[in-house]
């Protein structure tokens, strides 16, 4: 659905920024840190100095290639750091070195599926390098936010962190498209292993440009959205933002090209009224730094070293275990799911089983307990070994999940407590035949029921079975003694 | 020539304050020299490339390892106004 | 031992201390008693570390002379835009005051690291901007042949400072004449290496692509020594690529063999007439020696000046943009909001000529004019690289006098901005070029230092040298400017013999 109320399209572009997980920042070797106190990781250069020269960081050159590369960006031979000029104090030097007019990679792109199946194609503008500020904390104010504060306080421990800069085309026409590019975006940035990509600690940060029009007409006037650090918020400051534009436009005025920032205590955007006219950041090439020429066997030997991405593993996982399409897209666009997934499908040799279990109890159990697959305190082994004894029939397929609960808290191995709890399933007819009996002679007119044709009475007698065995009973052979029992009376 | 206003949106952008009678001297000093050097946009230039860098260097990279940088006292030791180990700046709003 | 820092070179230093004749701390004395005799009049320091120095010095005298680095002990003085750790270091400027560096500049390092006593900071134009040491904002140093007169900038406190023999030879930087400027104007020699032989890290930046260390010596042969010392690839400066080989000590004797092109543009009717007759003088000398000289043509080195004063203001109105009161510096005081405090701290902090840089600078960036400015300046450099690589086609170097004036009075050119730019356009296309160039002492006009200048292809360095050598010794003249000062006694400067007359030394140059 593209289409707004009163038939309005919104046209939706995105400027991502990605913070890199290398050791050291961009342009001085001090650490790239999280959380630590205040202006202890910093240096002459990174605190802007008089006197400091930058030197380029390696590692980030390379992850954000490995980045272009994978957004199947163009990287033309040449490409140079520009400095952009303008003061604020998280700024050390009064410009940011950035890319201007020569960026990493160009004209790349992003193929992207919905949840029902449907694909659509995000353009790349571009993919470039830069380095991040610092961090302002305002204070003496009530909301800790700047408007009210009395004074900042600067730390720049953040600052000098690599980030690359991704921007699309105007190629997204909805909120949930935005969102849904976001989150496939941000697991194949995971993939690569070349950034935590995390919206809450902001090493994944997202801006929007946003306008409104009549299909089919010119792009409207846009205005960026800034300040949504959640998947969630994206997607809802997008929407109240789009509806802002077009309440403003049915009423016959004018979208201005502003900023706004979304607020999500009340959900509503707001303009950013600011005494700085529009900047005029002054660019021009950075003297210190020699231009970047990547020759043609480095690029080829990162694409070479480029994992399998969502969109092919995706088709090879269709393709090798006859998965459905909408469970191999959700493993395919999570890569630790989808490792999980594979190795389990490997070890108990039933894909189906696998995945079931992978998207059903693991997720249930990981989403509710907040944790992340690699925090997931039952190791593929371990589950093999669950699936294992329900294959072989010692459980049954309900017994297991509780069998899982209990795996996950206590960290114990399946078989342990099956053992210890006396869960093994009872699969012997013999054993099985005396309560059966006992059962549908306690239990005539229900009984009476079934025979008349009511075939879900059989549910009640199974239901009984397993109260007097604790649910042990194994359920294809209460089944089958059932009807034996229930249609042996009958005649 | 350049005009009053654009004189005072270079100061503004420079974060430069002059009086009145700086601005105008200003105007008239700025106008001269920017007369001087316009006389660079009168030759044909097109076929050149502009010359950013002397030195024909390029891919000048440095490995990622961390290196020793300065203690939280020894970075805010000249700073002006300083608290709990942060840089203090006036109210930004 | 009484020693005369007057006739001393930095080679007789070395001389008088590895051979035990004179302590560390005696000869660093000597100079700190020459600087309490004669700056009060020539002002080429803004700060003196007497103790310090002494301490540096007697720890130099605690090694046995057989563990010595080469040059340890000999003492040096550095402009004040270079880094010295837990030392002032202020560009002459309002907005550096009270600054202490965390870190040495590179080549800082590198003559601590060999042994050299720091003796203080030398006086400058702020952040290197000027040509007169005029626009500091705390002194004006004098010109030690003149004291009515300037020292040349924006290192004049660096030429002031050797030729006054406060300190046998010194570091200053050049960005578009500064080192060989007022190395001319004061009569000593002043080298800018090639752009990137020299790290830039610790150098308080002007114009990036521009600026360079280089030595400010008595003679040639100190000039190579102190650039070995500092010159070298530095992985913190991502321009740097040092030498190719180190210059060692020039000693050629003639010029056979050599072609000299004379730049003409500048060795014509834009130098006064006396300047002009020492450099004819000067080219005769050579001729003697061997060399051809021949005019060649530079058509773009005037536009070398316009194209300048776009990129070099361009580049430091952005350098110098760091300088907000947020984590160094002057910050003003009772500013009711981050913008007011930005405007107040940097309009208290900066001079007039640094202003305008900035403002021309700004403009020059700004929306709209980028291309007509920066752009086609930085198109009009490729022109001036080509005519040079042209001309050194047809000439190992070429000569042109530093300046085209000798030096003037003090005020003499502040009110007009335009007038002090050209006192550097011998010396500015060098710089756009990326090439060495040095300014060796030529005689004097109306009793004041002409420079001429010789210009290198790219990282010749040690030919350069070595050929300044044979130029200087068949010129023999007298570095030192006999200011007469004992201490506690006024400094009177005594004027040598007429115009355009090389005064022959009293003590030949490098004796000891």
């Amino acid at each position: 659905m593209t289409v707004f109320a009163d038939g309005w399209e919104a046209v939706i572009g995105l400027e991502i920024h990605v913070q890199l997980s290398t050791k050291t920042k961009m342009f001085c070797g001090c650490a790239v840190t999280f959380g630590e106190p205040p202006n202890t990781h910093v240096c002459p250069v990174c605190l802007g100095h008089p006197g400091v020269l930058p030197v380029i960081n390696e590692k980030a050159v390379e992850y954000a290639t490995l980045i272009a590369l994978a957004l199947n960006c163009r990287i033309p031979p040449r490409t140079v750091f520009h400095r952009k000029n303008y003061f604020y104090p998280d700024l050390p030097k009064a410009y940011q070195i950035s890319q201007y007019d020569q960026p990493l990679g160009v004209d790349g792109h992003l193929e992207v599926e919905l949840d029902d199946g449907s694909r659509f194609r995000v353009g790349i503008t571009r993919v470039h390098m830069e380095e991040d500020a610092g961090k302002l904390i305002h204070a003496g104010g009530a909301t800790g936010r700047i408007d009210g504060a009395d004074y900042s306080l600067v730390d720049f421990n953040r600052g000098g962190t690599p980030l690359v800069e991704i921007v699309t085309e105007p190629d997204l026409r909805t909120p949930e498209q935005a969102r849904v590019f976001l989150t496939q975006l941000r697991s194949l940035i995971q993939q690569l292993g070349v950034s935590d990509v995390n919206m809450e600690e902001g090493s994944l940060r997202c801006d929007a440009n946003v306008s409104v029009r009549r299909p089919g007409a010119p792009f409207g006037t846009k205005t960026e959205l800034k300040n949504m650090n959640s998947f969630r918020y994206l997607q809802r400051g997008l929407e109240a933002e789009i509806e802002r534009q077009i309440a403003l436009l049915q009423v016959g005025e004018v979208v201005v090209q502003e900023t706004v920032h979304f607020d999500p205590a009340s959900g509503t955007v707001s303009v950013l009224r600011s005494k700085e006219e529009a900047h005029d950041y002054r660019y021009f090439p950075e003297p210190d730094l020699p231009p970047i020429e990547l020759d043609e066997a480095y690029v080829e030997r990162l694409r070479a070293s480029l994992p399998e991405l969502p969109a092919a593993r995706k088709k090879r996982l269709l393709e090798q275990y006859g998965l459905p399409a909408k469970d191999a897209t959700t493993l395919a666009f999570n890569k630790l799911l989808g490792d999980y997934f594979e190795a389990l499908a490997q070890a108990t040799g039933d894909a189906r089983t696998a995945a079931n279990w992978v998207l059903g109890e693991l997720s249930g159990y990981l989403n509710a307990a907040g944790l992340e697959v690699t925090q997931c305190p039952v190791s593929v082994e371990r589950l093999a070994e669950l699936i294992g004894l329900v294959q072989k029939g010692t459980i049954s397929g309900k017994m297991a999940k509780e069998v899982f609960a209990e795996m996950a808290v206590t960290g114990k191995a399946a078989a342990s407590i099956v053992q210890e709890r006396g869960l093994t399933q009872i699969s012997d007819a013999g054993e099985l035949e005396a309560i059966v009996a006992r059962v549908v002679a306690a239990n005539p007119g229900p009984a009476e029921e079934f025979r008349q044709g009511r075939e879900k009475v059989l549910a009640f007698f199974v239901g009984q079975v397993m109260k007097e065995t604790r649910g042990q009973a194994n359920p294809q052979v209460v089944n089958e003694l059932l009807r034996q029992h229930l249609g042996s009376q009958g005649g | 020539m350049i005009s009053r206003q654009e004189v005072e949106y270079v100061a503004r952008l420079a974060r430069l304050h002059f009086e009145e009678e700086e601005l105008t001297r200003l105007q008239q000093e700025l106008g001269k020299i920017i007369e001087y050097v316009h006389q660079l946009s009168e030759l044909d230039l097109s076929g050149l490339e502009p010359t950013s860098h002397a030195v024909p260097l390029k891919n000048v990279l440095r490995p990622d390892e961390p290196v020793p940088g300065l203690s939280q006292a020894e970075a805010i030791a000249n700073g002006p106004a300083v608290e709990e180990g942060q840089f203090v700046v006036p109210r930004i709003g | 031992m009484v020693v005369d820092v007057t006739r001393l070179t930095a080679y007789d230093c070395r001389e008088l201390l590895t051979s035990g004749q004179v302590s560390a701390v005696e000869l660093t004395q000597a100079y700190l008693d020459r600087i309490a005799a004669v700056d009060d009049q020539v002002k080429a320091y803004l700060r003196v570390d007497a103790q310090g120095a002494l301490a540096a010095a007697a720890a130099v005298d605690a090694k046995p002379l057989a563990e010595r680095a080469p040059w340890e002990g000999v003492p040096i003085a550095l402009k004040d835009i270079l880094c010295t750790k837990g030392m002032e270091t202020t560009c002459a400027s309002r907005i550096l005051k009270g600054y202490l560096p965390p870190y040495d500049a590179t080549a800082v390092a590198k003559l601590r690291e060999a042994g050299l006593i720091f003796l203080g900071k030398l006086n400058m134009d702020e952040f290197a901007m000027g040509s007169s040491t005029e626009n500091s904002a705390f002194q004006v140093t004098r010109n030690p042949w003149d004291l009515e007169r300037v020292p040349g900038g924006s290192s004049g406190g660096s030429a002031a400072c050797v030729a006054a023999a406060e300190a046998p030879w010194a570091l200053g930087t050049d960005t578009g004449g500064s080192i060989r400027q007022p190395a001319s104007l004061c009569g000593v020699v002043g080298l800018k290496p090639t752009y990137g032989a020299v790290s830039r890290y610790g150098l308080i930046a002007f114009a990036s692509s521009l600026d360079q260390i280089g030595p400010l010596t008595r003679n040639v042969r100190d000039a190579a020594a102190l650039l070995d010392l500092i010159a070298g690839r530095d992985p913190r400066d991502s321009t740097s690529l040092g030498l190719p080989e180190p210059v060692g000590v020039p000693h050629r004797e003639d010029l056979k063999g050599l072609r000299f092109g004379i730049i003409k543009e500048l060795a014509g009717e834009v130098c006064e007439p006396g300047v002009r007759g020492v450099f004819a003088q000067a080219v005769r000398t050579m001729e003697a020696l061997g060399a051809i000289c021949e005019e060649v043509s530079l058509p773009s080195v005037e536009r070398g000046l316009a194209a300048y004063y776009i990129i070099a203001p361009s580049e430091a109105s952005s350098n110098l943009a760091r300088f907000d009161g947020v984590r160094y510096g002057h910050r003003a005081a009772h500013s009711p909001d981050l913008y007011e405090m930005y405007v107040r701290t940097r309009s208290e902090g900066f001079g007039p000529e640094v202003k305008r840089r900035i403002m021309i600078g700004t403009y020059a960036l700004s929306a709209g004019y980028y291309d007509a400015y920066y752009a086609q300046a930085q198109r009009t450099r490729t022109l001036i690289i080509r005519e040079f690589a042209e001309a050194f086609g047809r000439f190992d170097f070429l000569i042109s006098p530093t300046s085209p004036t000798v030096a003037f009075k003090v005020g003499e050119r502040t009110a007009d901005p335009l007038a002090m730019y050209r006192s550097d356009l011998c010396t500015i296309p060098v710089n756009l070029a990326a090439l060495p160039g040095i300014s060796l002492p030529a005689g004097f006009s109306a009793g004041l230092p002409v420079g001429l200048q010789i210009v290198g292809p790219h990282f010749s360095e040690r030919t350069l040298l070595d050929a300044a050598y044979a130029v200087e010794q068949a010129l023999r003249v007298e570095v030192v400017a006999p200011l007469q000062g004992a201490p506690g006694g006024p400094a009177k400067p005594v004027a040598p013999g007429g115009p355009g007359t090389p005064v022959g030394p009293a003590g030949r140059e490098g004796a000891a």
